[in-house]
């Protein structure tokens, strides 16, 4: 039995409509926030936009509104003066009073649209700052003109290892580097115990956990106690290995770091999943040889024992994946195991890879007639699902309409989520990650069942 | 005042010297024996660097006037961020009415133009046309609103031709808002950029006045989390006819017959004021500048506006829906009053809503001790009289004028509008301050401190040195303030709950903040460990 609720979204067309120009409902959004959140996983640091004062207070409420913890960040206060005679005045200026008033160990300056069309030299205006003895000012270009919020995130953390990356000297240390993507402190945190538990010395940037998920405890602090501090950032020309998490979010620090380190980078994806958590821990047991521990084997049997208990729950649903690239890949591995069908697999970041690895995934699972997509947004994915509906939708909040629109579940899952709370502290990622997801999904089918079935099939153990 | 002299001078102390003497001329303390309101620097830029709460033109623009109309689909032509942003997030709620139909709603859309690199080089004019020209098939809207950000002006790409070839094109309005965040220092050129072109493109083009005896406009009311609702629902029981509400919850039609009315109400004073002075100009109708924010706020308003009328049965009618609300809620208020009496609050908003909120604060016995605006300007900190000494500067002047004058046609004399002799519309004027805002630091109460462009680092020390019970603003302080171990609410969202305005909003207000001065967690935010440490340790130490 299914309801027709349709109640939203009525104003959109039944039916295809041509719509090659511009974004409908995007399924993404611009650079400079990924580079302020990346930025605030360094410890002590103040992002920094460069640009008017509206793009700033944007990312701040955005971020704000998702973790629901304090997001600081300056700006260069563009004016028309400075818009059209650039912005470097704007920028020393902001350097001089960020370091007087806030007092942060570094600065991280990202760019804007605004800041990009006029041609500001970062670099050189940088150079010519007064930044006091001890701190550092480091910046990355993130015109919001190209890419997404996850290739702003990754411009910033490969400007970490630009910046601030040193080797020591040819030999490498016993250490690993793990670059965790645009995923949430609790995800972060949940990495560091993982890592932990495998008895390896890990230096992870950035690193939000303790920073957006700090404690309440009246005693307030603008930089919290978390994140890379900059000598662990600067130490991570000395590890061994980087384990490069999602390839969006996380590739192109990863690459400089072997690069110009010879810092082996392992590419993986996200370890969201049960497939995903195992790669990710046997890359580290492949690299550093060691064993591991009975906990984590306990913790993963403790998944296949659930998705074999509630196979039942979901086996056989078809569903629809948006969101983040990286989230999105190992969102469907996931899925696949799961042994659901992914029937449209859309994120709006570009990148033609998407394509080959979603195809990849559904070709070894052998599925068949699935719609995928790279830089789509939601008005596609809802006229894909008009036509031909699916059982469940993951995604983030901004698939609340289309699932009211359609009568479809929704399981919220990456960012943002903007009408749910708790979310950034419960990890998505590792084996726990796995028994968060899998109830999640679980629940939202069950719910959906006990509400539409008739009485005398509404039932007390499912 | 010696003493909070000293907690300013503090609070300054780490700031640079020209930013120490930048600030200074924004912050007042009231002092009730001068006679009249010191100057305030407001409207001017804000240092770069300063962690400020402000927002853009652009946000000014699409986020808060235009973005509301809901049968209106707008455009962000620029990269994705801007259109993202302001997709849902204001809470201006909208839903079908007489003359708009569900299938004509598109608030819960998001329609950006995406500009990539190549547009950006080689300009995007021609992507937003092609755009408007898909949207246009697939929609078919019944107009369309462009707001430009910050690359578009800066590569020339022309909108308003865009928007006119359109326009020609598919036979509906096409509006473009030169709204590019770098243009003024705040929201506030974006509102002004905003009511310019509504006054020029859509206001005086429709001609079916709604039936009523009473025909009234609510103007700069963005029906957050219902509040429109809740004051259409007042007005219509004592017997107004509500025309338009601008714009929260109106629809293109509704704004098109905006000059059919006999009077304009003025909520938000900053975001809306440029088009009720550009009405009264062009047709000659009136405005009262109301707060329909507390109880008490909410009776005067009720009682200036049906003196506007000078109409008995009219001012009967209001005395009995007052009575009959008054004696509905008060019992219930009186619950809230119990847990918010006596407690002291800080208020933060845009350019109005620190002035409003003290009134229905002041119903639950707080008192405010330090209230500011991100954005407003002179006159409402100190009041209407001054608008003529203000200067304007380089950033003001980029914001353009709309001179209108008198309509040939439509033009009626005020008093004409409201039935009475043109001796007593100017008594009534004058007794009722027809035309006027009198302003934020009227309302201040000796030693309080007003803030204009409120920032990170004063509300941070404000807060450690004043202690407040309560902290309203918006998200981007809301949790500094929990993490310095002070309740906050979202003077902006309403912390998602609402509506707030009128009788209705005032009970949901109270329960709201009763709610949140008296969680059980704020009791429980020192571990019981700590407290067992420092007694064993005081005990040792005795």
């Amino acid at each position: 039995m299914h309801k027709e609720v349709k109640t939203m979204l009525e104003c959109v067309p039944e039916g295809s409509v041509v719509h090659t120009t511009g974004k409908i409902n995007p399924a993404k959004t611009c650079q400079p926030i990924g580079a302020m959140y990346a930025a605030l996983g360094i410890h002590g640091c103040l992002p920094h936009s460069h640009g008017s004062q509206g793009c700033c207070a944007y990312h701040r409420m955005h971020l704000s509104r998702h973790f629901r913890d304090p997001v600081l960040a300056s700006s260069s206060c563009f004016t028309e003066g400075a818009s059209v005679f650039g912005g470097a005045a704007n920028l020393k200026t902001s350097i001089k009073n960020v370091f007087a008033i806030y007092n942060p160990e570094i600065m991280a300056v990202h760019t804007t649209c605004l800041s990009e069309t006029i041609g500001d030299d970062l670099p050189n205006i940088i150079k010519t700052a007064e930044i006091p003895e001890g701190k550092v000012v480091i910046h990355v270009n993130t015109p919001s003109y190209q890419g997404s919020h996850i290739t702003g995130f990754s411009g910033m953390v490969k400007a970490m290892v630009s910046y601030l990356a040193q080797a020591e000297g040819a030999e490498k240390k016993n250490q690993l580097n793990v670059i965790p993507g645009f995923v949430n402190p609790g995800d972060m945190r949940e990495i560091r115990r993982i890592v932990g538990l495998l008895g390896v010395k890990m230096i992870m940037f950035p690193d939000t956990s303790d920073v957006l998920d700090s404690p309440l405890t009246s005693k307030y602090e603008m930089y919290p106690k978390g994140g890379a501090t900059i000598a662990e950032i600067r130490d991570s020309a000395n590890s061994s290995a980087t384990l490069a998490l999602g390839a969006w979010a996380s590739n192109d620090a990863t690459d400089l770091l072997q690069e110009k380190f010879g810092v082996t980078g392992i590419p993986l994806k996200l370890p969201i999943g049960l497939k995903a958590t195992d790669d990710f821990i046997m890359a580290v047991k492949d690299w550093f040889g060691i064993d591991v521990p009975a906990s984590l084997a306990t913790e993963r049997g403790q998944v296949v024992d659930t998705l074999i208990d509630t196979h039942f729950h979901y086996q056989g649903k078809k569903v629809a994946i948006f969101g983040d690239p990286d989230h999105v890949i190992a969102l469907t591995e996931f899925v696949i195991t799961m042994g659901m069908i992914p029937k449209y697999i859309l994120t709006g970041t570009p990148g033609k890879q998407f394509d080959i690895e979603i195809q990849k995934l559904l070709s070894g699972a052998g599925i068949e007639g699935s719609k995928v997509k790279a830089e789509g947004d939601l008005l596609e994915l809802q006229q894909w699902i008009r036509a031909e509906p699916v059982d469940l939708i993951l995604g983030t909040t901004y698939g609340k309409y289309i699932a009211r629109a359609e009568d479809i579940p929704l399981v919220r899952v990456g960012f943002p989520i903007l009408d749910r709370a708790v979310h950034p502290l419960m990890p998505v990622v590792g084996y726990r990650g796995c028994l968060r997801l899998i109830e999640q999904i679980s629940n939202a089918l069950l719910d959906r069942r006990d509400r539409d079935c008739l009485d005398e099939d509404y039932e007390l153990v499912l | 005042m010696a003493e909070i002299d000293g907690t300013i001078e503090e609070m300054l102390l780490p700031y640079p010297e020209m930013v120490k003497k930048n600030r200074k001329k924004h912050l007042i303390v009231k002092d009730e024996a001068a006679a009249c309101c010191p100057q305030i620097e407001a409207n001017t830029r804000t240092i770069p660097g300063i962690i400020s709460q402000r927002g853009c033109a652009y946000a000014g623009c699409k986020g808060v006037v235009v973005g509301p109309i809901k049968d209106m689909i707008t455009i962000t032509h620029g990269p994705v961020g801007c259109g993202y942003y302001t997709w849902g997030t204001r809470r201006n709620k909208a839903r079908a009415d007489d003359t708009t139909p569900p299938e004509k709603i598109y608030s819960t859309l998001c329609f950006t133009t995406d500009m990539q690199e190549p547009d950006i080089v080689f300009g995007g004019e021609k992507k937003l046309a092609k755009m408007i020209d898909e949207v246009v098939a697939a929609f078919h809207p019944r107009a369309i609103n462009i707001c430009a950000t910050c690359p578009v002006g800066l590569i020339g790409d022309d909108i308003s031709a865009v928007g006119k070839a359109a326009q020609e094109r598919h036979g509906i309005s096409v509006i473009a808002y030169n709204c590019e965040g770098y243009k003024g220092v705040s929201q506030s050129a974006g509102h002004h950029i905003a009511n310019n072109k509504i006054m020029e493109n859509v206001i005086g083009t429709g001609s079916e006045r709604k039936p009523g005896t009473y025909v009234i406009n609510i103007l700069g009311e963005y029906n957050i989390g219902g509040d429109g609702w809740e004051l259409e629902r007042i007005l219509k029981e004592i017997g107004y006819t509500v025309n338009c509400v601008l714009p929260g919850d109106s629809s293109y039609l509704d704004i098109k017959t905006l000059h059919l009315a006999d009077l304009n109400l003025v909520q938000c004073h900053r975001s809306i004021n440029y088009i009720a002075e550009m009405m009264e100009t062009k047709y000659g109708i009136p405005w009262l500048k109301v707060n329909f924010i507390g109880v008490e706020s909410t009776i005067e308003s009720l009682r200036r506006m049906a003196r506007c009328f000078d109409d008995d049965p009219l001012e009967e009618q209001t005395e009995i829906v007052i009575a009959r609300e008054t004696a509905r809620i008060f019992p219930v208020m009186e619950q809230y009053r119990k847990i918010c009496q006596g407690k002291t609050a800080f208020l933060f908003g845009g350019g109005s809503r620190a002035h409003h909120y003290r009134h229905l604060l002041a119903d639950l016995g707080i008192e405010v001790s330090v209230a500011g605006y991100e954005f407003a300007h002179r006159d409402d900190y100190e009041g209407r009289e001054v608008i003529p000494t203000i200067k304007t500067d380089a950033d003001s002047k980029n914001i353009p004028e709309l001179h209108v004058t008198a309509d040939p046609i439509l033009y009626r004399d005020a008093h004409t509008r409201l039935n009475m002799s043109r001796e007593k519309f100017e008594e009534l004027s004058s007794r009722v301050q027809l035309g006027y805002y009198e302003g934020l630091y009227p309302h201040l109460k000796d030693g309080h401190i007003m803030v204009d462009d409120y920032n990170n680092h004063e509300t941070e020390e404000m807060i450690r040195a004043l202690k407040p019970d309560i902290v309203f603003t918006g998200i981007k302080d809301k949790y500094i303030t929990h993490k310095q171990g002070v309740p906050a609410k979202q003077l902006h969202a309403y912390d998602y709950s609402g509506p707030y305005a009128g009788f209705n909003g005032a009970i949901i207000f109270a329960r709201d903040v009763a709610n949140a001065l008296s969680t059980p967690a704020w009791k429980m935010v020192t571990p019981p460990w700590d407290n067992y440490d420092n007694a064993q340790g005081s005990e040792d130490n005795a």
